[in-house]
């Protein structure tokens, strides 16, 4: 009978995630299943107002029911000098509003009680009095003399301006329009959106009033930054802080920053000496945590009449909110948004850079993204499409043309970042020929003679991930490094420790497979473990697809540490010098005579029992790993649509995804990985809006306004790849988590664009709704 | 999910249920399938003080046709809609309604009876019942009235039911000869309400419409019957001409609003649209069915 030899996990094998035995079965165990003895609960208040002065808080009827402990206020946290806390961007945002509310949804009381639904129904009782002020939200307007200022409280803070940021050279910019022989520009509105993940924030802080331990359950992307950021705000002692972060149910961005609900709670358990839940729910996530772009754009392309790039500018003002909590590097104010060139070879490039404050949530997080490169590359791809139009030029011909080319890596951009490897006629050509591209054009030049819509949308993407070279990138003056730590037991079974932190990615699986790829252990036989700070090494954690650049990385190099041990104790084994050993598939042997050979299993074995002499005893190491430079993975992407012009809809045919990211460590993760993207650049692209009314009232705040794509109307994918290894990355890999969200909405609206472009139609900015399509339609007299 | 403190009540004959409510009065909700109820307890949009769950009363689960009339029992879930070969065979507006209401998961849980006691402007049923010229029976301790679907919606979230009635029956006069309808729904993702939709119901005799009916769904305070473009359809051949006019007619009669789903122009082009596709699918269904 012939058996299958199970597959040991080597890179690219597609082993099967190891996490998902236990979230098959419903087992995994996040923050809310967390029940500890005596643990009371907490319900926050929210304002209703996006903007007004708080002249009282009356508590007493909330204070007087039954299984009320506490009412927290912004008073009683400023006593404690809580009532404002640091962000990840250098600003203060306010923990329970203390004078003024500033966008709708805000904290500003908390209840701690014996049980949830007490904590809410009291929470209610609250009384508030506010004085109503006139709300700004649009970034424009906040900027204009007048407005309502939205940080009265900041000193020197006279605007409501936040940042001035520019990247590139302006003058060598200014000469390459001077000679352009053609100008295309567009402008374009990224807009808010939310990451939405499935599970929504939330934290059990137990804060032992004997010992002064703090155990805190979080929903944390960065326990270790946040351990130390807890410190820092709280006043506790690091070593006393454990963070735990046990599985999570998703985080894209979203569980990056530091949320009021998090210092709350710690403080009320530090004060009640009892553990305090909070959980937050759907509409509280939607309103109050990190959401994601709200850029307005402006982009500018000097080309030649034969579409030849010669230079990009681009004007750009973000809607940061009330308070500038953007999660990014803290030298750079717009995250790596000058990535804006894109996969394009233009000489010369500006990018200005102005943020804004107003009555709106805080946010400001890379939503699936390595900081405001989804803008970057959503304005690139745009201006592309924008550009093939007014040339009349092919958008494919176009792209080929001013690709970088293979020969020209490493390639230096003209805002400063050093590609580390692409080919992106290979993937553009792959797209096409998949697609069947020339059959597509020819279909879409007879339907129009039948007067029916049809478009086929391109993007060519490239990426900035896996920050970062620790020199220039930082969070909150935290170097962007990450760590690894692999210790194989004597059975030759292993335990590796990460400083980064999985949310669904599968963590657990692909990061066993390198150590599987380095010492030849089986995947399934090393246990992977994160999201602990008393037992995991350091690390900035996992956000901007940097867990495979630099936690892989690490993991790689602490292997291959652990794998020059396990040679010398091979050499003493099998009574052979050093250097005559050589390592194949987890097998140590002697160089001309592969039968004579030791297992890892067997070397771990003698590194606890038969060592060389004066060799210390055990298999473990563990590194921490900076990365020489980001990672850039890129892809080609090309979408289908058939328009309905009586009702506008845009159907989706066909989504033609080629992405290349490098050496693939489990294929069918990457795929996964591909697959999720696509579906919220879906989302992004077609139907998900968070916007404010004129008084600064959230109309996304629950899911039947703010939408989420399900398997019924997400397109089918086609998946395919081109491997471009890293130079610099020790297994050649690139990040993958977020190319695919980065990606595809530029495709999916160029798809839409390109089936109305004939009828005069350049821009509809995102989401492409079918009211918008159809509005657009009817003013050029098109529509049925 | 955080509702505020309520009673409940589960009886197992209507009876018992109409008792309930005739002693609870105001303070009570009816629950059946919970999916509009919930929401609304859950975002303390809604607290009563007391909910009276029908999903045992067995008497309230049914379908059946005879004697000229289709019976539709209140708790018949949307899934039981989708799933029944005789209405797809006889109702097909209520057919593809059935599977165009909400999602999967709501359809499993939703009732018929539910959706038009909500009175949702943006619910699905609502327009089927009125295209249909449906009639329901409504039924208190002190007695029963019956009340066509026209008259029974009043505006949003409201209709001719009192706190202490119960809706008991879907009466549905029965299709017979050359039918066809048809249900047609735009939604910006599966388990969206409406953006618009129109409902079509065709009776066929000699080739000339016998009967019409043509509901509109959240393009105004309520479902809407489209009483002008129903009587310009009546016994007239439905060749395009006709069709145009009645879907003009229909549009007219729309009072949509504006918001994030779309301006007013586009909602009631949507109606157009809709009503003269839907008259077309209608149309061939009648001249293919028995
Ligand atoms: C995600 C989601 C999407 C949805 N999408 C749609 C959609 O696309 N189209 C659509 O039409 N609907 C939609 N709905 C609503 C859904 O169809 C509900 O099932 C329906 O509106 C209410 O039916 P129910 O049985 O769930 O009623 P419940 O929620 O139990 O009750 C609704 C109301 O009716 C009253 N009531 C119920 N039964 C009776 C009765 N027999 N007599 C008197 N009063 C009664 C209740 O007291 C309550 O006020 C959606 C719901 C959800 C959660």
């Amino acid at each position: 009978m012939a058996t299958e030899t199970p597959l040991k996990g080597f890179i690219g094998e597609s082993i099967k995630r190891k996490e998902d035995d236990r979230f098959i079965q419903g087992k995994g165990n996040y923050v809310d299943d967390i029940v500890l003895p005596g643990m009371l609960h907490m319900s926050i208040l929210r304002s209703p107002f996006a903007h007004a002065r708080i002249k009282s808080i009356k508590a007493d009827a909330a204070q007087a029911v039954p299984g009320v402990v506490a009412v927290v206020t912004g008073d009683l946290l400023a006593q404690h000098k809580l009532a404002w806390m640091p962000t990840l961007s250098g600003d203060t945002q306010a923990v329970l509003a203390t004078d003024k509310v500033r966008f709708q949804g805000q904290e500003v009381a908390c209840v701690i009680a014996t049980d949830p639904y007490v904590a809410r129904d009291a929470a209610q009782l609250i009384e508030v009095d506010y004085d109503v002020l006139p709300a700004v939200v649009d970034p424009y307007q906040a900027l204009e003399p007048g407005a309502p200022l939205v940080r009265d409280e900041k000193e020197g803070q006279s605007s409501n301006h936040i940042y001035h940021w520019e990247a590139g050279d302006k003058a060598k910019t200014e000469q390459a329009f001077a000679r352009a022989e053609r100008v295309v520009s567009l402008e374009t509105f990224y807009p808010r959106c939310h990451p939405s993940p499935v599970e929504t924030c939330g934290i059990v802080a137990d804060i032992s009033p004997v010992t002064g331990n703090a155990t805190i359950y979080m929903t944390s992307q960065a326990p270790h930054a946040h351990r130390t950021l807890f410190a820092i705000v709280a006043g506790l002692p690091e070593e006393k802080i454990r963070i735990l972060s046990p599985d999570i149910g998703g985080g894209f961005g979203n569980k990056v920053p530091i949320y009021p609900g998090y210092v709350v709670a710690t403080a009320a358990s530090l004060l009640l000496g009892k553990p305090v839940k909070w959980v937050e729910d759907r509409s509280e996530n939607l309103i109050s945590t990190g959401f994601a772009r709200d850029y307005h754009m402006k982009g500018e392309l000097a080309v030649t009449n034969d579409g030849r790039m010669l230079g990009l500018r681009v004007k750009m003002l973000s809607d940061n909110g009330a308070f500038y909590a953007d999660a990014q590097p803290s030298k750079f104010r717009a995250g790596l948004f000058h990535i804006v060139t894109g996969s394009y070879d233009i000489p010369a490039a500006h990018v200005e850079t102005d943020g804004a404050y107003t009555n709106k949530a805080p946010g400001g997080v890379a939503y699936r993204c390595s900081f405001r490169v989804t803008e970057a590359s959503y304005l690139i791809e745009r201006l592309v499409e924008t550009a093939a139009i007014d040339l009349k030029m092919d958008p494919a011909e176009l792209r080929s043309k001013n690709f970088i080319r293979p020969e020209q890596f490493p390639y230096t951009s003209a805002t400063g970042f050093d590609y580390d490897s692409g080919q992106y006629e290979k993937a553009l050509r792959l797209a096409l020929e998949k697609a069947g591209y020339d059959e597509l054009r020819k279909e879409q030049a007879e339907k129009r003679k039948r007067g029916e819509l049809m478009g086929i949308g391109l993007a060519s993407f490239t990426e900035v991930v896996g920050a970062g070279p620790g020199k220039h990138f930082d969070i909150a003056g935290l170097r962007m490094f990450d760590s690894a730590e692999l210790r194989v037991h004597p059975t030759g079974k292993a335990i590796l420790k990460l400083g980064v932190k999985s949310q669904g990615q599968g963590h657990e699986t692909t990061f066993a497979q390198i150590v599987t790829e380095e010492l030849g252990i089986p995947a399934v036989d090393v246990m992977v473990q994160e999201g602990d700070t008393d037992n995991t090494p350091y690390g900035l954690g996992t956000y901007a697809s940097r867990s495979t650049p630099v936690g892989g990385a690490a993991t790689a190099m602490v292997s291959r540490k652990l794998r020059d041990k396990a040679k010398k104790i091979a050499a003493h084994l099998l009574e052979a010098s050093e250097a005559d050993i050589d390592f194949d598939h987890g097998k140590f042997f002697v160089q001309g005579a592969p039968s004579k050979s030791k297992t890892i299993q067997e070397i771990a074995f003698a590194a606890y029992t038969n060592l060389p002499d004066g060799m210390e005893a055990g298999l473990e190491g563990v590194t921490y790993y900076d990365p020489p430079n980001f990672t850039y993975p890129f892809g080609t992407y090309l979408v289908v649509v058939d328009i309905d012009r009586g009702t506008g809809q845009a159907k989706v045919r066909r989504m033609i995804a080629v992405d290349d990211c490098g050496v693939r460590i489990n294929p069918m993760i990457v795929e996964g990985q591909i697959h999720g993207g696509l579906a919220e650049g879906f989302g992004i692209a077609f139907m998900q809006l968070i916007t404010f009314d004129e008084e600064g009232n959230c109309l996304g705040s629950n899911f039947t306004d703010y939408l989420l794509p399900t398997s019924w109307e997400t397109p089918n994918f086609e998946t395919y790849e081109t491997v471009t290894p890293s130079p610099h990355h020790p297994i050649g890999a690139k990040g993958i988590g977020e190319s695919a969200t980065v990606g595809s909405p530029a495709a999916f609206v160029n798809a839409v664009i390109d089936a109305v472009a004939h009828l005069g139609i350049k821009n509809i900015d995102m989401p492409v709704t079918s009211d918008k399509i159809w509005s657009a339609l009817h003013e050029v007299g098109a529509a049925e | 999910m955080l509702p505020a403190p309520f009673e409940y009540s589960a009886p197992e004959t209507m009876d018992e249920a109409l008792d309930l409510l005739d002693a609870l009065g105001d303070e009570s909700k009816v629950l059946a399938g919970g999916q509009s109820l919930i929401p609304l307890l859950k975002l303390r949009f809604a607290s009563p003080a007391h909910l009276v769950d029908v999903n045992r009363v067995a008497e309230l689960d049914f379908l059946d046709e005879h004697d000229g009339v289709l019976r539709i029992g209140p708790l018949f879930r949307h899934k039981a809609a989708e799933r029944s070969g005789m209405l797809a065979s006889k109702y097909a507006v209520i057919a593809e309604a059935a599977r165009q209401v909400a999602d999967p998961i709501v359809r499993n849980r939703g009732t018929v009876g539910g959706s038009l006691a909500h009175a949702d402007p943006a619910g699905d049923w609502g327009s089927v019942m009125l295209a249909l010229d449906a009639e329901f029976v409504l039924r208190s301790k002190r007695g029963s009235r019956t009340i066509r679907a026209r008259d029974f919606f009043s505006g949003p979230f409201s209709s001719a039911l009192k706190s202490n009635e119960l809706l008991v029956e879907i009466r549905v006069p029965a299709a017979d000869g050359r039918k066809g309808g048809s249900y047609l729904k735009l939604e910006r993702k599966v388990g969206d309400f409406a953006t618009v939709a129109v409902a079509v119901h065709l009776q066929m005799d000699d080739g000339k419409v016998k009967s019409a009916g043509i509901g509109l769904t959240a393009v105004g305070p309520q479902n809407l019957k489209a009483d002008r473009a129903e009587a310009a359809l009546k016994g007239r051949a439905l060749d395009d001409a006709t069709i145009k006019e009645a879907a003009a007619l229909a549009a007219a009669a729309a009072e949509p609003k504006a918001d994030n789903r779309g301006s007013v122009d586009y909602k009631r082009n949507v109606v157009r649209v809709f009503t003269e596709r839907g008259l077309r699918r209608a149309r061939e269904r009648a001249q293919g069915g028995a």
